[in-house]
């Protein structure tokens, strides 16, 4: 059992604060997945996890073991580096064997490990190759397998993906998701890639400044974001923020949008607990997935979530399955994901439903997501 | 390099084949200038006295003779002393060996700590020590002076190999640090986590991949070694000089006739050993020079 727990850590770098308090819990076999922008302490905690840097304050134990201040090699981890970090002098199987070295595992031990390890990843044929002879993938495949090869307790990898090519990045991330479910070994992953965040994690914790601005399952933030700042991180193409002030009409709270050539419709906004007459006026943000303004249709017509909007189409942009339309609504550039046969041209205009059943409002001020 | 530019139709114009012709021109000029002093004294040491004082300072030996060779090993009056520069010659041997090494050895071991286990203030003791590389010879020679005699060690070889170590070490600690840093700081995490402490990582990880800055500075020390004068003259006395000195008593001994062949066939000696370890691991000096990267 290697549960994770981190409790109040805080790390300052002189006068800097790199982290600010930090706490995180993750139970045993779970796939922890840090993320957000350079310089938000995400590589600096898992360093700390890892027992590379010292810890300013707080706690953090593996299991039940506190470790914060016992030494990487007693911490019953592995880890992969982004630069994979092998060992330029020794082959594969030296790379792979090195950890059970230094730890005076017994040689016939060491070699059943290797054996395993590398038919586990299919890297048998390179065991005796150096690693300047290996491509980038076969790297990143052989300091999987010298992690693998300890089989700690955790597995801390820091953006491990990021010098691959896209095609590749892809690949090896599938793999590493694979890998996790066979050998179920509680895994602490750094990107600054939201999709990786999102395919790989059970949960997220995204950081910004040092601080968490939001730590659960990917579901759960992707569809409840916390701050504006977590909506627009997560997602691609990201949310869109449409500023829009609160106004009453007919005794209900609504909130206006107005597309180009001056089409308007009016949204009911619910949900909100405050009272209605403190709420009017009240200036607010709604944030809107472009995968929920899509192109209205008649059928759609019954359900009370949908609300069309006739808008100007200002550019196109075709992925394949998809087109994004961008078009204004509240003089803020807004993202819509269109089914290609159903875009019009850039400078027509066309019906787009609003379904706001999953639309969210912030608080400009604060940032955060009000409802 | 743009094949474009070394191609057989650019370099059919006229200008640039006039062009191509001049840089040669040059180039050869140039290498006949440099060359010639060493010819002439290769002439001279295969003379005999008799073919240098009849014949002109270029011209080629009548008379093929190793003689003097001999006699500058051997014989040669150096002072009061004719044993020619033999004895002097295993001095700097002496000398040479022990300082390269030891003050590689420990110039790898600060440039590892100064670059992948930086301390509070290592940055600091770093420039402090770099100072080392700009500070000219003759200041330190009084106090360096009084510190061998106080140990015991003036006028010995160790004391002149320990002078060479101590003088020796901000340059190989410059080197092994500038080629340490270049080395990612993710292998030393790696190598951690794997259980491996200070002195494992040092000897597994860094030395094994150290063999370009390891010619870097041991070229560097045994040229500077070698070839000091300085210390050599004021650190040493009497047979325990190094060759270098040795080599300047043998030409300025006033006594006798001068031997030119002599003279120049001790020179030559002198100079071999470095000559030798240029011609040897010269190409891994340039190439561990500009080495930058060591991809892993």
């Amino acid at each position: 059992m290697a549960s994770l727990d981190i409790e109040n850590v805080k790390k300052q770098f002189g006068n800097v604060e790199v982290l600010r308090s930090i706490s995180i819990n993750i139970a045993h076999g779970e796939f922890l997945v840090l993320v957000g922008p350079s310089g938000c302490g995400k590589s600096t905690l898992l360093n700390l996890i890892a027992g590379l840097e010292t810890i300013s304050s707080g706690i953090i134990k593996i299991g039940e073991q506190n470790v914060t201040h016992i030494a990487p090699k007693d911490r019953d981890i592995a880890m992969v580096f982004q630069s994979y970090a092998l060992y330029p002098s020794m082959n594969v199987r030296k790379n792979i064997s090195f950890g059970l070295e230094t730890r005076k595992i017994p040689k016939p031990e060491i070699e059943k490990q290797v054996a395993k390890v590398a038919s586990m990843l299919q890297i048998e044929d390179l065991l005796d190759r150096r690693p300047a002879q290996l491509s980038g993938g076969q790297r990143q495949r052989v300091a999987m397998g010298r992690a693998l090869a300890r089989d700690p307790a955790i597995f801390l990898f820091d953006e491990p993906l990021s010098n691959l090519d896209a095609k590749l990045r892809v690949e090896m991330r599938t793999e590493i998701k694979l890998l996790h479910q066979k050998v179920g070994t509680t895994i602490v992953y750094v990107t600054h890639d939201q999709i990786e965040a999102m395919t790989l994690a059970d949960r997220i914790a995204i950081m910004k400044d040092g601080v968490i601005e939001q730590f659960g399952t990917p579901k759960n933030i992707y569809e409840s974001p916390a701050s504006i700042f977590v909506a627009g991180f997560i997602g691609s193409p990201s949310m869109n923020f449409i500023p829009c002030e609160i106004t009453e009409h007919d005794g209900n709270l609504k909130i206006l949008l107005v597309a180009q050539g001056d089409e308007k419709c009016l949204v009911p906004v619910k949900g909100l607990s405050s009272s209605p007459e403190k709420l009017k006026g009240q200036k607010v943000i709604l944030g809107i997935r472009p995968e929920q303004i899509s192109a209205f249709n008649l059928s759609e017509k019954k359900n009370n979530n949908v609300f069309k909007l006739k808008c100007q189409v200002r550019l196109t942009e075709p992925t394949g399955p998809d087109t994004l339309v961008f078009t204004q609504i509240n003089n803020q550039k807004t993202t819509c994901r269109i089914h290609p046969d159903k875009a019009a041209l850039p400078g027509e205009s066309m019906e787009m439903g609003f379904d706001i059943s999953k639309a969210v409002l912030f608080d400009p001020k604060t940032q955060k997501r009000i409802y | 390099m743009n094949s474009e530019y070394f191609s057989n139709d650019y370099q059919k114009t006229p200008f640039m084949l006039f062009f191509r012709v001049a840089v040669y021109a040059v180039l050869i000029i140039a290498a006949i200038y440099f060359l010639i002093p060493l010819v002439i004294m290769i002439f001279t040491s295969v003379k005999t006295m008799n073919d240098i004082r009849t014949g002109n300072l270029i011209s080629f030996p009548r008379q093929f003779s190793l003689e003097a060779w001999k006699s500058a090993w051997d014989t040669a009056c150096i002072g009061v002393t004719c044993n020619g520069i033999k004895g002097y010659f295993w001095n700097s041997v002496k000398i040479t060996v022990p300082a390269v090494s030891i003050s590689t050895i420990i110039g790898a071991a600060n440039g590892y700590v100064f670059s992948k286990w930086k301390f509070y203030g290592s940055e600091v003791f770093f420039s402090i020590l770099l100072l080392g590389c700009f500070i000219p010879f003759q200041i330190i020679l009084l106090p360096m002076a009084k510190m061998l005699g106080m140990a015991g060690l003036a006028q010995t070889l160790p004391g002149l190999v320990l002078v060479h170590i101590v003088y020796g070490l901000a340059f190989t600690t410059l080197f092994f640090r500038n080629f340490y840093v270049t080395i990612p700081q993710e292998l030393v995490k790696a190598a951690r986590i794997d259980g491996a402490g200070f002195f494992r990582i040092f000897f597994k990880i860094m030395l094994p991949v150290s063999i370009p800055i390891f010619v870097v500075s041991i070229i560097w020390q045994t040229t500077q070694i070698w070839n000091d004068f300085l210390f050599g003259v004021v650190f040493s006395s009497g047979d325990t000089q190094p060759i270098t000195v040795a080599l300047n008593n043998l030409v300025n001994t006033s006594t006798g006739v001068k031997k030119y062949n002599v003279d120049m066939a001790a020179a030559i000696i002198a100079a071999l050993p470095t000559m030798a370890v240029y011609i040897v691991a010269g190409k891994y000096f340039l190439r561990g020079l500009t080495a930058g990267s060591v991809k892993g």
